[in-house]
């Protein structure tokens, strides 16, 4: 402002203190801080008047009374005589099992793919491609949609499809064979991550010896040892039987085995696959972005093949890869809230039907909105974490 | 990969010559390069022949394409074996424009067809200017006089009748429209150094990126009529609008947010040595390099919001995925919903690839 003249400003009161700039910066601020707040207190009063006309207690209180909701199905036990944090627990519960088994399956399925994409057979490559961008331009609601009305049209319970003896395709889901987990059983699958996680140790021990003397080290036997050796011993020694439960088919409906309902499958079919056409994209550039050198170095350095993806390729791909995978899971977290479309009961479906019986509706949006901040912090967290490790270390 | 650079080049060598068949020698080098390829390449042979055989068997060969007005006779004999593509010529003025009064349809489809007209205009990039934003609102203003009516001689319609394909392009295209100078903002104010106004931004983003379009979609509907004064309400479409507005700019502002990161310091620094105030700035300066950098990923977010109306249905709004859920509840024609999902996810599938194309083709040209 005051550039042709070199002598440096006269001095005034406020402004002196603050610069101009400062001051101006400090009106926006308390100009749109003031908006924000009398938005909000506009709308915070308008809804204290508008809940005490309708007689609705604000606060958590409902949350102790009795819901007398159906839950179709739930890991938990649920009756309708629970309380509503019960069947929230229970919603809850529902959510993170379509979003950690999804998630899983759709990583493998989205790499499978992925790699495909790459494969120098031109038919292969030509499929993932075509798989790709069919999935990834229409619409995740209409896709459910869409498979919930094929599992509808599945043949009744009598006539179900048998792909593998055990296992029954029918109007009422997918019926697996199941091994019941009690104590015992438990018992052993503890002890599995026992062993993996000892396992992990000893890797990294040897990890660390190998940097020292630059022997490599056999991984194998303690893999073997750990992971699969511990939980059989345990096994053996408890004396636990693994009997297989196989379903049956009684009168209209099926007895014993795992019973996947037609809406959980629908909404996990649709989740896997349409993320999966995402993450195989995420998975495509990703190895895409290894500079053409490093594949024709490992290849002069005479590596095999495994080994040159695992400890050369991988680990440059998955820096690109791992953020934009974060996203991927989020995204599929909160789409599994697309389940209230087709009566699946998750956190967002039992909130809706809280909200339909007391009315209490900024409570159970509030309710859900902490659930998935809760969720994605989560898993944001977890992959930031997994990020810095597999990072560039850099001098 | 500096050694690399040392070497002289190797002398030339004339390419190999082409011997034999070229069709066999593709077919060689990409189906039968090797015994495990030549073996993949067997296997999915026949699957994609079964599925391609099984697929025109039910959708071509045994369909049934048109049948006498409200019966589905023929198409209920021919369950199974052939799909009923006779539902959509018998549903399609519904799937496409809803309850919208039947004599009047012209409107919502002219409506349809300048939303088109307005997207490819807005491709072009010898139409990036100043005017462009005219003609939207021009455009827009239009389809507004178009759908709702009641000048020029056309009836009123009310929103409650308006359905199908515009209300899907409306809900999209508003909330682009309004989303974007809102995510512009936004992410001026992300990347503000003033803490109040950064910490609100962040906040918004935040929070909006946070939860489900459900959830706030949920809050549109039910929670708004709380939030206002008693006796005023507004339409429900308008509503679920709103609700994607604010949606849409909190995902746009992080696309942009991306594209002023990557503008050099510099270009700040000689805006601000030729004393341009901070509005000039980023207008003149900061904001067109900035989104000039981001356009294929702004074009990706485009479609995924395109997708995220569909979510509407949950709420009752009747869009194009809701119209084609109602036309099958009809009794004589519930069994052939397989039939309208596809026609409804073909007309989804080329808006979508046609954004997808449009945003691979620019960013194969954004290095000129």
């Amino acid at each position: 402002m005051t550039s042709d003249d070199p002598r440096p400003p006269p001095r005034r009161r406020l402004s002196a203190a603050l610069g101009p700039n400062a001051l101006k910066g400090l009106l926006w601020q308390v100009l749109v801080v003031g908006i924000a707040v009398a938005v909000i207190a506009f709308l915070w009063s308008n809804t204290v008047t508008n809940l005490s006309a309708r007689r609705i207690t604000t606060g958590f209180a409902f949350l102790g009374r009795e819901a007398g909701m159906p839950i179709a199905e739930s890991l938990l036990a649920y009756n309708p005589r629970d309380t509503y944090l019960w069947a929230f627990v229970v919603g809850i519960a529902n959510t993170l099992r379509v979003a950690v088994i999804g998630i899983v399956l759709a990583s493998i399925l989205g790499t499978l793919i992925g790699i495909s994409r790459l494969s120098s057979n031109w038919l292969l490559s030509r499929m993932a491609a075509v798989y790709v961008e069919t999935l990834r331009d229409i619409p995740l609601l209409l896709q459910l949609l869409f498979w919930y009305v094929l599992m509808q049209a599945l043949p009744a319970a009598r006539s179900a499809f048998r792909p593998v003896e055990g296992v029954f395709l029918s109007n009422r889901g997918l019926i697996l064979p199941a091994i019941p987990l009690g104590p015992p059983q438990l018992w052993v699958l503890g002890a599995g991550a026992l062993g993996l996680a000892a396992f992990y140790l000893v890797r990294r021990w040897q990890v660390a010896q190998q940097m020292r003397d630059g022997k490599p080290r056999l991984a194998w036997p303690f893999a073997v040892g750990l992971i699969i050796g511990l939980p059989v011993l345990v096994s053996v020694l408890l004396g636990v039987s693994w009997t297989i439960e196989w379903p049956a088919l009684r009168g209209f409906n099926f007895v014993g085995g795992l019973t996947l309902a037609p809406e959980y499958f629908a909404l996990l079919i649709a989740l896997v696959t349409y993320t999966s056409a995402f993450i195989a994209e995420i998975v495509r550039s990703g190895i895409q972005s290894v500079p053409r050198g490093q594949w024709d170095a490992a290849n002069a350095l005479g590596l095999r093949r495994s080994f040159m993806l695992r400890q050369i390729i991988l680990p440059q791909a998955l820096r690109v890869i791992v953020p934009p995978m974060t996203s991927q899971y989020l995204n599929l977290t909160k789409n599994s809230s697309l389940a209230v479309a087709i009566g699946y009961q998750d956190v967002v479906s039992i909130a809706n039907t809280t909200l339909n019986q007391t009315g209490q509706a900024i409570e159970a949006i509030a309710l859900i909105m902490a659930v998935f901040l809760t969720i994605s912090l989560a898993i944001s967290f977890f992959m930031n974490w997994y990020n810095s490790r597999i990072a560039l270390v850099e001098r | 990969m500096s050694v690399m650079t040392d070497i002289p080049d190797a002398p030339r060598a004339a390419r190999p010559p082409q011997i034999g068949n070229p069709v066999l020698r593709w077919l060689r080098t990409n189906l039968f390069s090797s015994i495990p390829n030549g073996i993949l390449s067997v296997v999915l042979l026949t699957v994609i022949g079964k599925g391609i055989f099984s697929f025109v068997q039910w959708g071509i060969a045994n369909a049934v394409w048109l049948t006498p007005a409200n019966d589905s006779g023929a198409c209920r004999a021919a369950r199974g074996v052939g799909a009923c593509w006779a539902i959509i010529p018998e549903k399609y003025r519904f799937i496409l424009f809803g309850t919208y009064p039947f004599d009047q349809q012209w409107r919502p489809a002219l409506s349809v067809v300048l939303f088109i007209a307005l997207f490819y205009l807005s491709s072009r990039r010898a139409l990036w200017r100043r005017e462009l934003a005219y003609l939207w609102i021009g455009a827009l203003a239009l389809i507004s006089m178009l759908m709702w009516g009641g000048v020029f001689g056309l009836s009123f319609v009310s929103q409650d009748r308006w359905g199908g394909l515009p209300v899907t392009l409306i809900l999209a295209t508003f909330g682009l429209a309004f989303g974007f100078p809102l995510g512009i903002l936004v992410a001026l104010g992300r990347r503000s150094n003033l803490p109040a106004i950064r910490s609100l931004s962040v906040i918004y983003v935040e929070l909006i990126r946070g939860v489900p379009l459900v959830s706030l979609l949920f809050m549109a509907s039910v929670m708004f009529p709380l939030f206002m004064p008693s006796g005023f309400n507004i339409d429900k479409l308008l509503r679920a609008q709103v609700a994607i507005i604010l949606f849409a700019g909190a995902y746009l502002a992080e696309v942009i947010r991306g594209g002023l990161q990557a503008v050099p310091r510099g270009q700040y620094e000689a805006a601000d040595a030729l004393g341009l105030s901070y509005w000039r700035k980023h207008r003149l300066i900061v904001l067109p390099q900035a989104i000039r950098h981001v356009i294929p990923p702004l074009v990706n977010t485009f479609i995924a919001f395109f997708k995220d109306t569909s979510l509407v249905l949950i709420i009752g709004i009747f869009d194009l995925l809701t119209t084609a859920k109602t036309a099958i509840i009809d009794p004589a024609w519930q069994q052939f919903s397989v039939e309208v999902y596809i026609f409804v996810a073909a007309i989804y599938f080329v808006f979508c690839f046609a954004m997808s194309r449009y945003s691979r083709s620019l960013e194969a040209t954004s290095g000129r």
